[in-house]
């Protein structure tokens, strides 16, 4: 087991490097050099604006400033916002938890959802749960979810004023629990739907596959209680490629997380990222990307893990 | 002779059982009557999407502008139809972009084998465990926000899917007899994989594509609708609902956001029922 985690790790290393050069070459692309950014005076001599060339390092050639921004990178100076003047790991930050509790509550929700609709619908395939399970799925699948964000603003805040419409907190300056739960609600809502789709599909597949093996015919032979067959020998087996399935759901979570937090005015990276990449401030453009990158692959290896646990093959192979 | 006739039976069942799904058919119908509307209308209709009616800012769905106008005036049935033109338009070339790069690039990874597999098939897991709508964000940022960059971004970050299934197929197919045999007789590694190799494992990507289609329409719808895909006075069934973003719009002027997403919601369902038939009807064993 020990192996199998240190494999997964040395793997994500080369990723994370390979994304960081990848985003650095990007801003390098970009319009605009950071010189005119930090140093925009109309009245700057040619000679300061060398020297500022010289101090900020723009003077080298570009894999030896990337590898200065990497080096900074590591000891966790991401650099200075062009838009705000402060550290971007500051400006980061602070918006680091709304995104983690919405992608979560949202990866719990469409778990919870999807899971138990999925595993019936293939327990009785072709019966009315199978069909209103897939007819969610497809719907699912369909809608983008920018859409979906507006027809339930529309529905739940407008129409008939049971949600909030944005933000996390509303305007009084308390805050308090079950006000941060009744403004997650929507946003949550709307991340899952797609997520809710697929993974509906995807365990109703799974499960038919289970269905038909040798071991569950034998379990039932065998005298076992249909509630038992389900849960220790369908369902857990079962689980495995739904796993994977959940792992693969976090970039489409992260990515979903941008147009909603965006609709919903929820203070998290996603919104950022949409105001930074508006004021071209590519400091924390990249940051985010970095962020993201080490947070995406952090949860892939969590998920491996996972896997590994539930599937002995993996374990010792 | 007969093998002809085998041949053509084989397209006809594919044929029947595609036109025997009826959630297939239904999408088919929906998309053609689409296409055949985002061409034809523009002419027999002489729609303008982009001049600015003054007197009608946000106006009502009226006799002169049947569902009404934008913000600035600009005749919303007509951006309807000609923002079909460029969400259709964009979500089928760049999946067609996303094919031409996966396609390649599996048939190498999964026939030559050794290095060559390890590199194309690490990139594509660095590519799928990384949220593609982030990079897509900066792409089209640095880049510029032209229908072009749009489409081409979109699809070179959408080549794994294609290049994985290629890849999978390929793997079983290079251990086939005939593959076997075709190298027995000397033929080269070109024509056994243009020849052999690729048309037997073709079907899950004409599967694939049609799904690729329907969510590259979703993705740059969502580019559009944060203002940071196709820009105006160019029209997208994305950035009509930008202005729904504003919460009057939202609330009091239905006409001005329903339309577009319904139709938007209904192209991907048709587009995604069309894929779900081609996959009965050619009854592979694939799970997307």
């Amino acid at each position: 087991m020990l192996k199998y985690i240190g494999k997964r790790i040395l793997i994500a290393i080369p990723t994370f490097l390979g994304i960081t050069i990848l985003v650095y070459a990007l801003s390098s692309l970009a319009p605009g050099t950071p010189l005119e950014m930090i140093f925009n005076d109309p009245n700057a001599t040619a000679e300061q604006m060398e020297a500022m060339r010289h101090k900020l390092g723009l003077d080298r050639p570009v894999y030896i400033q990337y590898l200065n921004w990497l080096w900074q990178l590591v000891q966790g100076n991401l650099g200075t916002s062009y838009r705000t003047g402060h550290s971007v790991w500051a400006d980061i930050s602070e918006r680091i938890g709304p995104t983690l509790l919405l992608t979560f509550s949202s990866l719990a929700f469409s778990v919870i959802i999807a899971l138990p609709l999925g595993a019936m619908s293939a327990y009785k395939p072709y019966s009315a749960w199978d069909y209103i399970s897939s007819a969610v799925s497809f719907i699912g699948a369909a809608i983008p979810n920018f859409f979906a964000g507006l027809v339930f603003v529309y529905l739940f805040s407008v129409l008939i004023k049971a949600f909030p419409s944005g933000g996390m907190y509303d305007t009084s300056g308390t805050r308090s629990v079950p006000m941060l739960l009744h403004h997650l609600f929507l946003p949550m809502l709307v991340l899952s739907i797609q997520q809710i789709g697929s993974l509906i599909r995807q365990t109703r597949g799974a499960v038919l596959d289970v269905l038909q093996e040798d071991y569950v015919r034998t379990a039932r032979a065998k005298g076992a209680r249909e509630r038992v067959v389900m849960t220790a020998h369908v369902l857990q087996n079962a689980m495995i490629p739904v796993i994977t399935r959940i792992g693969m759901m976090i970039p489409f979570l992260v990515g979903g997380a941008v147009v909603t937090e965006q609709i919903f005015a929820w203070p998290g990276l996603g919104s950022l990222m949409v105001l930074s990449i508006n004021s071209r401030d590519y400091p924390v453009i990249m940051g985010i990307t970095v962020f993201i990158a080490a947070a995406v692959l952090i949860g892939n290896i969590i998920v491996d893990l996972i896997y590994g646990l539930l599937d002995p093959k993996i374990r010792y192979s | 002779m007969e093998r002809k006739e085998n041949k053509s039976s084989y397209f006809q069942d594919v044929l029947k059982r595609f036109l025997a799904h009826r959630l297939a058919m239904f999408g088919a119908i929906i998309l053609t009557i689409e296409i055949l509307s985002v061409i034809f209308l523009p002419v027999i209709m002489k729609l303008d999407p982009y001049t600015m009616d003054y007197m009608n800012f946000g106006g009502a769905p009226s006799a002169q502008h049947i569902l009404g106008c934008d913000d600035v005036g600009r005749d919303l049935f007509a951006r309807l139809i000609f923002g079909g033109r460029v969400s259709l338009m964009v979500g089928i070339c760049s999946a067609l972009v996303s094919l031409i790069i996966g396609v390649p690039l599996g048939l190498i990874a999964g026939y030559f084998r050794g290095w060559a597999e390890t590199i194309i098939m690490r990139c594509a897991d660095v590519f799928m465990s990384f949220p593609s709508m982030i990079l897509i964000l900066v792409l089209a940022s640095v880049l510029g926000k032209s229908v072009m960059t749009v489409t081409m971004v979109i699809g070179l970050l959408g080549w794994t899917e294609f290049a994985r299934l290629i890849y999978a197929s390929v793997l079983s197919i290079r251990e086939k007899d005939y593959v076997e045999s075709a190298k027995a007789i000397g033929t080269k590694n070109g024509p056994i994989l243009l020849r052999y190799v690729l048309p037997n494992s073709f079907a899950p990507v004409i599967i694939s594509f049609t799904f690729r289609t329907a969510q590259a329409i979703i993705t740059e719808s969502s580019l559009s609708f944060l203002g940071l895909g196709v820009q105006p006075p160019e029209a997208s069934w994305g950035n009509i609902l930008y202005y729904a973003q504003s919460i009057s719009v939202l609330s009091s002027k239905l006409y001005m956001w329903v339309p577009a997403g319904v139709i938007l919601v209904l192209t991907v369902l048709s587009i995604n029922f069309i894929g779900d038939g081609i996959r009965d009807a050619l009854d592979t064993k694939m799970k997307i």
